[in-house]
């Protein structure tokens, strides 16, 4: 027992804490003690939020109940953390929370500095652009002279900035402190356009008044990949988050889902029988049982599922897949392959 | 001669006043009218009134919406905007007060709930029977069998607090019987200190006790706790713990032991110094990177004991300016009957102080409710973390959300900082003698 041991059980012992223990083996931690701990938002429409009784439903929070139904066998076994912007990263790095799935964009810089990995990416999103269907535009390119609402402060108003100086058009910012105060100025009409993160954009659509008056254009100007964060230094811990998201992606693929996944254990197709675990031991060669991608797809569904329930076109929300749609579909969402 | 002297035997009856001083007219002439400045402040109010007041109304009552399963219900015909979204807070309601405590845990809260009002509701007015029980159940019992409640008990004490307290209590006793081994006098003389220590040391025991047995209750973690319950937890805690704190730093800060004073000085100063923002984001974001790797603990007692430490900076002030304003002359008095310290604060200087300093002693009070809405930027979501929480449900999502969410919140709030107002005003009252005027 070293003197930071020592420490930690002292300290714990004094203040009535709880010594986590995190190791090298997330894996055995998470076994030992019964359940995964994910950091989410503090509520983020679609994404992570509270439904009417209490439960935590959304994207991101479909993402944390897969792993916990690969590794447990039990979509419940997890407990969320709601954690604010700043407190994320800290909550990850001091082993606060296992996993974050917090609609973080993906960088390079945090990705290599802070001791953090992204396993994937859950949702592709990107600075988008919304306007009256009455202005007559189907092109942000057509927004030549247009005022645009945005936040203060925020990467979003140098986006917009940079997008149209390269495209050699006026425009004027209108921008505001906080995320209401910007829909009601546009929702007033103010300003023409209101630029935001597209998810965000069709979760502000729902408080305007006539939502149905306003459309999204389809350009995206900026790239946000989110996705799930894990602590660097566990690969194989690493390895079961980004290999859950693949499975979810790869069964959406392959037509496997919550419904008939058990069915089609007996499928022929070798792909269908790899990732379902009947034929080889992926499963075993990240410490989880062969049907891992049977459990996280029967509790939560693949990952067109977890869209479709969370922001898809038949929620108040009704985000179409563009760019989040499968690769054979017209979208970016890929999965390598389980062999 | 007839006598041209008249003398009246009889009273003129009154003359009724002019029409204009009496009555309705009487009074606004004289309270909104009484000059051309006050008759166009008074129409000036007026307009004001005219112009906010109907439009609250109209969007809290009138043209609200009562009922509704969905986002569909708030939402105007063809555009335009509706009142508030009532069917939103009802459906939201339950978490408005649980938070996230499990369903079918949350009669744990009611009945905590249902013993803090019957043991406070008694304690609050004046001439209710068996004020000392009363008081010990409230300050001494309910805690315990609150925290109980909430958290489903069955802590593990660990072996080294046990050995701690023992520990504790054998140098207490070695103290007690100091005089004894010195050869100064007899165990009888120690004997009533010994007893007290003894019944000291009883009582932590029976609180271990009761804090480690299991109930059968299931753990409900702090994470789950919100909404009105985690705000009164939070303000209850901050309010009983920062009294007692509060009173002795002010009585720490006026001492004339150099040590003590510092400490109290630099503790008072510190606090006030630093925003309650910074203080909650310290011990959530800054202080599990100075703990040991993998130890965690729980984020909601760190709140609470940086919002009670917070509040006790404050009152330490209020109640030190009580302590100034008591004469010299009450203090040489109590010196004079020989009363000890604690005999003369606790008898002669306090009574006064804090009667004087109840305003000031509410208004903390009243600030730190308030306040503890801050929390919800460390992730704890109380009444308005909870309320901001359910804005971002698309199943509610319209423009009238946010408003009727907030308008909960802030009838919430208003209820209860106002009863903390009125009864401190019936206090003041109540205690007033010999300063009224």
């Amino acid at each position: 027992m070293n003197v930071r041991t020592i420490g930690a059980v002292l300290a714990g012992a004094t203040l009535g804490l709880v010594a986590t223990g995190v190791s090298a083996a997330t894996l055995d931690d998470i076994k030992a003690k019964g359940f995964i701990q994910c950091g989410v938002s503090q509520g983020l429409p679609g994404f992570s939020t509270a439904d009417d009784a209490g439960e935590w439903t959304g994207l991101d929070v479909d993402y944390c109940r897969a792993v916990a139904a690969a590794v447990f066998n039990d979509p419940k076994a997890v407990k969320f953390t709601p954690l604010s912007a700043k407190e994320r990263f800290t909550a990850l790095q001091s082993g606060e929370i296992d996993l974050l799935s917090r609609n973080t964009t993906w960088t390079m810089t945090r990705d290599t500095s802070l001791g953090l990995n992204f396993t994937g990416v859950t949702y592709y999103d990107g600075q988008g652009f919304m306007v009256r269907k009455d202005l007559g535009v189907a092109s942000a390119l057509e927004l030549s002279g247009a005022s645009v609402c945005t936040n203060t402060g925020t990467t979003t108003e140098l986006n917009v900035a940079d997008y149209f100086r390269a495209n050699n058009m006026d425009y004027e910012i209108v921008a505001f402190e906080k995320a209401d105060e910007v829909v009601q100025a546009y929702d007033a009409g103010r300003c023409d356009v209101y630029t935001t993160d597209a998810s965000g954009l069709y979760a502000q659509r729902l408080k305007l008044t006539n939502p149905d008056d306003h459309m999204v254009l389809p350009e995206i100007i900026s790239k946000e990949p989110l996705g799930p964060v894990v602590r660097q230094g566990d690969d194989q811990w690493f390895n079961i988050n980004k290999w859950v998201l693949n499975a979810l992606i790869n069964a959406e693929e392959l037509g496997v889902t919550s419904a008939n996944a058990e069915e089609m254990k007996g499928s022929d197709n070798p792909a269908i029988k790899r990732l379902l675990g009947t034929e080889g031991a992926y499963g075993e060669a990240i410490g989880l049982g062969n049907d891992f991608a049977v459990q996280a797809i029967a509790a939560t569904g693949n990952y067109g599922e977890i869209f479709d329930r969370n922001v898809g076109p038949d929620t108040p929300l009704g985000i179409s897949r563009g760019l989040n749609a499968l690769w054979s579909n017209g979208g970016i969402m890929y999965a390598p392959p389980v062999r | 001669m007839t006598d041209l002297s008249y003398v009246r035997t009889q009273e003129v009856p009154h003359e009724a006043p002019p029409a204009a001083t009496t009555g309705l007219v009487g009074w606004i002439r004289e309270n909104l009218f009484s000059s051309i400045p006050n008759a166009i402040l008074t129409l000036f109010g007026a307009y004001l009134i005219y112009l906010l007041v109907p439009p609250i109304l109209d969007f809290a009552f009138f043209s609200a919406i009562y009922e509704g399963v969905d986002r569909e219900a708030c939402l105007a015909e063809g555009g335009g905007h509706v009142g508030a979204c009532w069917p939103f807070v009802e459906a939201k309601l339950g978490q408005y007060i649980y938070g996230r405590y499990p369903l079918e845990e949350r009669w744990r809260i009611d009945l905590t709930g249902f013993l803090f009002l019957i043991l406070l509701v008694p304690a609050l007015i004046p001439n209710a029977p068996f004020k000392n029980i009363n008081v010990i159940l409230l300050l001494g019992a309910f805690p315990l069998a609150a925290i109980i409640l909430l958290t489903g008990g069955a802590f593990v004490i660990p072996v080294w607090l046990w050995a701690l307290t023992v520990i504790i209590f054998a140098g207490v006793v070695g103290l007690a019987l100091m005089p004894v081994f010195a050869g100064q006098g007899t165990v009888s003389d120690s004997k009533g200190a010994l007893l007290a220590i003894a019944g000291a040391f009883i009582i932590v025991a029976l609180i271990y006790g009761v804090l480690s047995y299991d109930f059968g209750l299931i753990a409900v973690e702090t994470p789950l706790w919100g909404g009105i319950m985690l705000t009164l937890v939070i303000a209850v805690t901050g309010i009983v713990a920062s009294l007692p704190i509060g009173i002795m730093l002010a009585l720490g800060r006026r001492s004339d032991m150099p040590v003590v004073k510092m400490i109290s000085i630099i503790f008072i100063e510190f606090w006030r110094g630093v925003p309650l923002v910074t203080v909650l984001f310290m011990s959530s974001v800054v202080l599990p990177l100075f703990l040991p790797e993998g130890v965690t603990f729980d984020k909601l007692l760190r709140a609470l004991i940086g919002v009670a430490l917070f509040a006790s900076a404050y009152m330490a002030e209020v109640v030190r300016g009580g302590l100034q304003a008591i004469p010299k002359g009450q203090y040489e008095g109590a010196m004079a009957l020989g009363l000890r310290f604690w005999e003369m604060m606790g008898l002669i200087v306090l009574p006064q102080a804090l009667k004087l300093v109840i305003p000031g002693i509410v208004n903390t009070f009243i600030g730190l409710f308030k306040d503890t809405t801050l929390v919800l930027i460390i992730g704890l979501f109380d009444l308005l973390g909870m309320i901001q929480l359910s804005f971002t449900d698309a199943k509610w999502s319209t423009p009238v959300t946010s408003h009727t969410g907030y308008l909960f919140a802030a009838i919430f709030y208003f209820i209860f900082c106002f009863g903390m107002s009125r009864y401190s005003i019936y206090m003041e009252e109540r205690l007033h003698t010999g300063h009224k005027r």
